[in-house]
Order: C-alpha cells, then structure tokens, then sequence
C-alpha cells in the first residue's frame, strides 16, 4: 500500500512540473480565442455579405470535427504543405518549426469557434429593449454594440462561457498526442518508466480536478462581480 | 499537387474507418443513456448516500479530460483483467481490443453527460403533470414509463443532441489506443504519403458529413417530440 502511495506521489509530482505547460496553452489559447471570438460573434449577427458566410463556415469547421483531427491538421498537415515547408527553410522563419506554434494555433481557433457561438447566442438574445433605450439616446449602432450590446452579453455569457474555458483546459491534454509534455504527457511518460498505468493517469486526473476547481471557483468569483444584478435581492422587512 | 490517385487508393480504408466511427458512436451513446438513466435516478434519490454517489460519479468524471479516462481505463483494464485471471488460477490471456475498450470508456464518460442531462429534464417537469397522472390512478411504474420518461425526454433532446455531438467527436481519442477508426486512418495514411493535410482534412469533411446528417436526423425528431408544444404567442 505504501509503495502505492509513494508511487502515486512520485506521479503526482512529474505531472506537477508539467503544469505550467498545461497552464499556458490554456492561458494563451483562451485568451487570444477571446480577441478572435469577440468581432466574430458581432459579424455573425449580419444576415448576409461574405463575412457572416465566412464566419459561418469557420464555425461550423472548429465546432464540427474532432479537435484531434484539427490538431493533426496544423501539426503534421500544414508543415507538410509545401509552401510552408519551404518557408520554415528560410532565415528568420525558423519559428514555424516549433511543434508548439501549431499546436497552439489548433487550441486557439477551437476556443475561438466555440466561444463565438457562445457569445453570438448572448447577443441574440440581447433584450430588444434595451437596444431602443440606446437607440432612443442617440447612440449609433456601433455605439450601442460597444457600449450597451457587448457588455450585457458578456454578462449573460459568462456562465457557458466558464464551461468553455474549463473545456479548453481539458482539450489542451490532447496535445500531449503530438509530443508536447503537458499533464497527460507526464503521465504517459510515467507510465512508460514505471509501467503504472492506473497510478500514472489517477494522479494526472486528480492534478486536472483541482484545475477544474479552481477555475470553477475563480469564475464564481467573477460571475459573482459581474452577474450581481441578478442575485437574489435582499427582501427588506418593516 | 496532391496526386489524387493515392487518395483513391486509400479512400476504402479510410471509409471503413468512418463506419467504424459511426458504429462506436451509435453503440457508446446507448450504452451512455442508459447509464445516464441510472445516474440521473441515483442523483434524484432522497437518500443521501445515493445521491452523494451519483454527484460524485458525474463531477469527478466530467471535471477530468476524455483523454485521461481512456488512456487509464485501455491500460488500467488490460493489467487488471489479467492479474485477475492469474489470480483465479485461470492460464489464459485475455485481451481487450480497442473497440470494447473504445466503448466502454466513451460510455462511462458520456454517462456522466447524459446523468446531468436527465437530472435536468426530469427536474423540469412540471408537478402538476405527475399530480394529475397519480390523481388519474396510474401506479407509479405506469406513472414512470408513461408521464415522466416521455415528458423528460422532451426536455432532455436538445441536451441529448448536443451529447451526442460531442461523443461523435469524441470517437476519434479511440485512435489514440489503436482502434483503425477514421482519424487513424487517415493520419497513418497521411505520414506514409506525405499528403498529411489533404488525409486530415478529408477526415475532418467526412465528420462534417456525420455532423450535418446528425443535426437532420435530430431536426426530424425535434419536430415529433415537440408536438404540440407551443413556444411563445405563436400560432401556426
């Protein structure tokens, strides 16, 4: 039993010093997903033009095929065309070889698609009347969007939008499939030297449990600040 | 530049491995149903320790990635099951393929999905529909299999598609254990031919295809189940 144990925190602590792998392609993907989803999710409102159909189409891509075929994609599929294989050649080009570059590109475009869904469905849904108020203010449309639409549907979307970080941080382990010693990679990599499969994966599921709880409870926290008009008020009694 | 002979010659396989795909998909789901039918009864339970399991059954399952779970539960399986035959004395080797393995994974982990999906429905229901079904005289069994299922499964289908999407997708972490589904396929096919993008993407179109039959399939019995409901002050 106590050989388990010291087994399981040996595990542990090679998953531990892979955190900060996992920390960052969940950080850099599910912030530069936001930057892309958030002018998305506004041109996806328009009912037609080349941009809505384009947009359309990329999310119909990112949230219709498996991230894993996404991620061999831009990790075996790109590098192998030959325009890009012969830019890599080039001085100054160097960093296209980086298996993390594509890897991340993958990440980012998943989040981007799912969180444009997301966020477009909260403009959607945006109340009609609090666009009149703004309407009745004087404010132009793009005013409105910036200052009135976007920050109402930010609000409502932060619940699934949670949910969706949290389903990045999970998608990221798929990473460890290309090479990239991430949580997952450390347990596989565990599991080669020890041959402690169960052991070697448990302790990389409980490192992602504490992950998932600690986001749950940041974006509790946020939701919190941000969500605390539709609290439950307090009822005043006399 | 891409020699369109060599995806010709390849395209055989790679179907065979989206029909694989397919069957894992249809096989995991109903399993994954079921097991959410019993979660979410778990879940429903008055008594705590019930309860307690099913809660924690769904929130560590779904607090952990789909790829853990199956690179455990392949691995984990294999040992187990032949320590357990040493163990009985028993001198035969028993070996899970990837497809059993494929299944049983992607059913435990949508389990989890589909326990929260039918807790939802079935706390959605309106009382007044099971009241009057008792008022009525029915036993609870006839209450149960005539009222409540199908009410909840009204409730339940957008969630259900939703899952069924996400486990379709899901199939393609079979390959990672060394089931020939299409993703693998099509990757092998692409590192031996160095047409590696034009495979990949191919694979990605043909899991566009299943998702667009999907939302087709789902849309028809979108239409059935809510009959008779009335959203909003529209009339048809």
């Amino acid at each position: 039993m106590s050989d388990t144990l010291e087994l399981f925190y040996l595990a542990f602590m090679q998953c531990l010093e892979a955190l900060p792998i996992t920390l960052m392609l969940t950080v850099v993907s599910v912030s530069i997903g936001f930057l892309i989803a958030l002018p998305l999710s506004v041109i996806a409102q328009r009912k037609k033009g080349i941009a809505a159909k384009l947009t359309n189409g990329f999310v119909f891509f990112f949230t219709g095929t498996p991230l894993l075929v996404q991620l061999y994609i831009f990790y075996y599929g790109l590098p192998s065309l030959a325009p890009i294989g012969q830019l890599m050649q080039q001085p100054g080009w160097e960093f296209l070889k980086s298996g993390y570059l594509w890897v991340l590109f993958a990440l980012t475009l998943n989040t981007a698609a799912y969180s444009t869904v997301i966020f477009s469905g909260a403009i959607k849904n945006m109340d009609r009347r609090e666009i009149e108020v703004a309407m009745a203010y004087g404010m132009s449309r793009s005013q409105a969007m910036r200052s009135i639409i976007l920050p109402s549907s930010l609000r409502r979307a932060l619940p699934a939008y949670s949910n969706e970080v949290i389903m990045s941080l999970h998608a990221t382990a798929l990473a460890s499939t290309v090479t990239i010693v991430e949580i997952t990679g450390a347990a596989s990599y565990f599991n080669s030297t020890y041959y402690e499969p169960f052991i070697a994966y448990a302790a990389a599921a409980v490192l992602y449990l504490i992950l998932n709880t600690l986001l749950v409870l940041l974006f509790r926290l946020i939701e919190k600040r941000y969500l605390r008009h539709l609290a439950p008020q307090k009822v005043q009694t006399v | 530049m891409v020699d369109f002979d060599v995806i010709w010659q390849y395209l055989p396989r790679i179907l065979d491995g989206a029909l694989l795909t397919v069957a894992l998909a249809i096989l995991s789901v109903i399993c994954a149903m079921v097991i959410g039918l019993g979660g979410a009864a778990l879940r429903l339970a008055r008594n705590p320790l019930l309860s307690g399991v099913g809660a924690f059954y769904s929130t560590v399952v779904r607090g952990v990635p789909d790829l853990i779970w199956m690179l455990m539960v392949y691995y984990s399986a294999q040992i187990g099951l032949n320590s357990l035959t040493a163990a009985l004395g028993w001198d035969f080797y028993i070996e899970i393929d990837a497809f059993s393995a494929g299944v049983f994974t992607l059913s435990f982990i949508y389990g989890a999905y589909f326990t929260e999906t039918f807790r939802a429905a079935t706390m959605a229901l309106p009382k007044g529909q099971i009241e009057a079904a008792y008022a009525y005289g029915l036993s609870s069994w006839q209450v149960l299999t005539r009222v409540t299922f199908p009410l909840m499964m009204r409730y339940a289908m957008p969630s259900v598609r939703n899952n069924w999407l996400t486990l379709t997708k899901s199939t393609a972490l079979v390959s990672i254990i060394g089931l020939e589904d299409m993703t693998r396929v099509a990757q092998q096919a692409g590192s031996s031919t160095q047409y590696s993008f034009a495979f990949n993407l191919l694979s990605a179109l043909l899991y566009l295809l299943i998702t667009y039959v999907s939302l087709k399939v789902f849309s028809y019995f979108d239409k059935r189940y809510q009959r008779g409901v009335l959203v909003g002050a529209a009339d048809e």
